[in-house]
């Protein structure tokens, strides 16, 4: 279903508003613009900012939210996505905040979108010259996992001292046979700062490399911003003899019989009855429109994401 | 089906947030909760989201209360929530705990101080029994007797018993010192000033920090603290306006503060001194505020010249953990949808499994192969 860009009912009038346009007051999207252009001029650093809180609690996408809130106008078209989906809980309900607090046109059309908010998905539609994605990020260091203390990763961070990382994708190999990591896989940003791409598949992370997009990055409850300018090289790390590699699944998606999507298993009976189904909601409603049909389309699934928009 | 259940769309919430409200209400035979109700009978409660939500506003935080149906942590978050979005004209000037109207002061260094040792409204000593003619009647209880002596308009600090022989720390009152540090406007530092670490400390979650005071009097850190001085009334803030150029008082707040005697060091070439933590906490509460001191002092490790060897001795380990909204909201988000790093996470672990047990049948094969040649 390719949605056309809906406007949410506008308060009568501006004065019946309790909080600022966009929620934020200008001094706090201001400071934000700031830690944004910092992050823009130094890709893949980790700018620290003074997080406010927000009205969705710490871990929700409160960095996202910041982020989106500092950079939205009116003219704006807003997409906000959880798992890929359109219309999983939270991307409801931080879509429907700035529907309000924003009055601004929402979308599900990712190629009608000019920002686009994200938790644990790019999607699948490449994104283009002039489009802002703006992610959600639980952690921002990647080095946490390797290194509990900020004050040691900052100095590693300032040095571009990132053995431990290539130690840790190395003990993988040692102790699985190939690089462990589905999800939040290591980059490095202009072959300089290693970033995490917030838990995104790795499936993602070809999708950053010299991507048109502005890619903002936003951890509310450790402060931090981060970006990817337009056009940056990303790699993710690896190994010459045991290169990078992406998720494949041996199965089309059931309903639009995708074969070069990120597919989410989704769970049918007690038997061991399975499907896959295209985790870019949008993406796959797009392709059934367009008359493609997977090996069980027409399950009740496909018609989940009908249910009319706000 | 369970997919349908994560699949919620706007519906799902609204019919969600109706039963919520329903739920908050409870029976509604049983008369409502007024806000003037929490706000007076569960002081204790308002008090510390007050605290932890670092606005003093009873009003609100009873409010808070109601609405988060008693859970304190999350009617801290709904006062935090709310302060965030309040315009700042400024700060006041810093409050005199010496000049409290005390309505609580006791000291356990000894056995009696200048101004004398005042018991207050204290749980101490009562005998934890319930009270079943609470449930039963209820009312007022009969006034509680008055003094025939006035206490003394500014009881004497501890601080001040030791003034003379300069057995206690005293910490320098600069003049043109600095702004403190804002937490709530920049993001934590390293290595993290006194200033940034009380007020981490002081928004700090009660029971987080009461559980690293006890670890470090049970010796992971140890302070051997004694608690030198607790005091809980009313101080008036003052503020000075631009526009006025002189102070004027703004508010009359309840407070409680607590000095912890700790350790003796000899501070800048200075002879032995008493070293000390310190805690201070908006309303009655004097198990946070003797935590706060506690750990305050444990922080100061590093400056002290003591290895840091136990978790409350640890300022990033204290402080980047110590936020009941920070906590509270970062273990619930793993309520959220998370099935696309699951997937991830079992394409792995089958394809592992699946190689493994290629290897094994294999490896059997060959076993199999080579007793059958013997």
């Amino acid at each position: 279903m390719t949605a056309p860009p809906t406007t949410p009912n506008a308060p009568a009038n501006s004065e019946e508003r309790y909080y600022n346009y966009a929620y934020l007051d200008e001094q706090t999207k201001r400071m934000i613009r700031r830690a944004i252009l910092k992050a823009l001029a130094v890709p893949g650093y980790q700018v620290p900012f003074g997080s406010r809180e927000m009205p969705v609690p710490y871990g929700w996408g409160t960095g996202g939210i910041q982020l989106t809130a500092a950079i939205i106008g009116p003219d704006d078209v807003y997409k906000c996505i959880d798992q890929g989906a359109d219309d999983t809980t939270n991307a409801v309900s931080i879509r429907r905040f700035f529907a309000t607090v924003a009055d601004v046109a929402t979308t599900e059309d990712t190629g009608a979108a000019t920002i686009i908010q994200s938790r644990h998905r790019i999607p699948e539609r490449p994104l283009e010259d002039g489009q802002v994605m703006v992610f959600q990020v639980p952690q921002p260091e990647p080095l946490r996992g390797l290194e509990p203390r900020e004050t040691e990763t900052r100095a590693m961070h300032a040095y571009a001292e990132y053995g431990l990382q290539y130690v840790s994708l190395y003990e993988n190999i040692s102790a699985f046979g190939r690089i462990a990591g589905g999800a939040g896989y290591p980059v490095l940003i202009d072959e300089r700062y290693l970033m995490s791409p917030s838990p995104i598949p790795k499936f993602d992370n070809p999708k950053m490399d010299m991507c048109p997009a502005i890619l903002l990055f936003g951890a509310g409850r450790e402060k931090r911003i981060y970006a990817v300018p337009p056009y940056t090289r990303v790699r993710s790390l690896d190994f010459e003899d045991y290169p990078f590699e992406v998720q494949s699944w041996e199965q089309c998606c059931a309903l639009c019989a995708a074969t070069d999507s990120y597919l989410d298993e989704v769970v049918l009976d007690d038997q061991n009855n399975r499907m896959f189904v295209c985790s870019d909601s949008n993406h796959c409603a797009t392709r059934r429109a367009q008359g493609h049909a997977g090996p069980m389309a027409g399950h009740s699934l496909a018609h989940l994401d009908e249910e009319p928009a706000q | 089906m369970a997919y349908v259940a994560v699949k919620g769309g706007e519906r799902a919430i609204t019919n969600a947030h109706a039963w919520l409200a329903e739920t908050r209400r409870g029976n509604p035979a049983v008369p409502e909760l007024s806000v003037a109700q929490i706000r007076e009978q569960m002081q204790l409660a308002v008090d510390r989201v007050m605290a932890e939500g670092s606005c003093h506003d009873p009003e609100l935080a009873a409010l808070a209360i109601k609405q988060a149906r008693g859970d304190l942590p999350e009617a801290i978050f709904l006062l935090r929530a709310y302060r965030t979005t309040l315009p700042r004209f400024g700060a006041s000037v810093p409050v005199e705990t010496e000049h409290m109207a005390v309505q609580r002061r006791v000291s356990a260094a000894f056995k009696d101080i200048p101004g004398g040792q005042v018991l207050g409204p204290t749980f101490d000593y009562t005998h934890r029994l319930l009270d079943f003619k609470l449930a039963a009647e209820g009312g007022v209880p009969a006034a509680a007797p008055v003094a025939d002596e006035t206490m003394p308009a500014a009881m004497p600090t501890i601080a001040s018993v030791f003034a003379q022989e300069g057995l206690l720390e005293t910490p320098a009152v600069a003049e043109d010192a600095p702004e403190p540090f804002d937490l709530t406007r920049e993001p934590m530092a390293f290595p993290a000033a006194r200033d940034q670490r009380l007020q981490a400390l002081a928004r700090g979650d009660e029971g987080f920090l009461l559980s690293l005071a006890y670890s470090s009097q049970r010796g992971w850190g140890s302070t051997h603290p004694l608690c030198g001085e607790i005091r809980m009334g009313n101080v008036s803030v003052g503020f000075v306006p631009e526009e006025l150029g002189f102070e004027i008082e703004i508010a009359d707040v309840t407070m409680t503060e607590c000095l912890m005697l700790s350790g003796f060091a000899s501070l800048d070439g200075e002879l032995p001194q008493y070293t000390t933590g310190y805690g201070l906490t908006f309303g009655h509460n004097e198990r946070k505020a003797m935590s706060m001191a506690i750990v305050d002092r444990a922080l100061r490790a590093a400056e002290l010249g003591e290895e840091v060897v136990a978790p409350c001795q640890d300022s990033e380990f204290v402080l980047y953990h110590s936020d009941t909204v920070e906590a509270s909201g970062f273990v619930q988000h793993l309520k959220l949808p998370h099935y696309v790093d699951f997937q991830a996470d079992l394409l792995f672990l089958r394809r592992l499994r699946k190689e493994q047990a290629a290897a094994r049948a294999a490896a059997a094969t060959t076993d199999a192969m080579k007793e059958a040649a013997e």
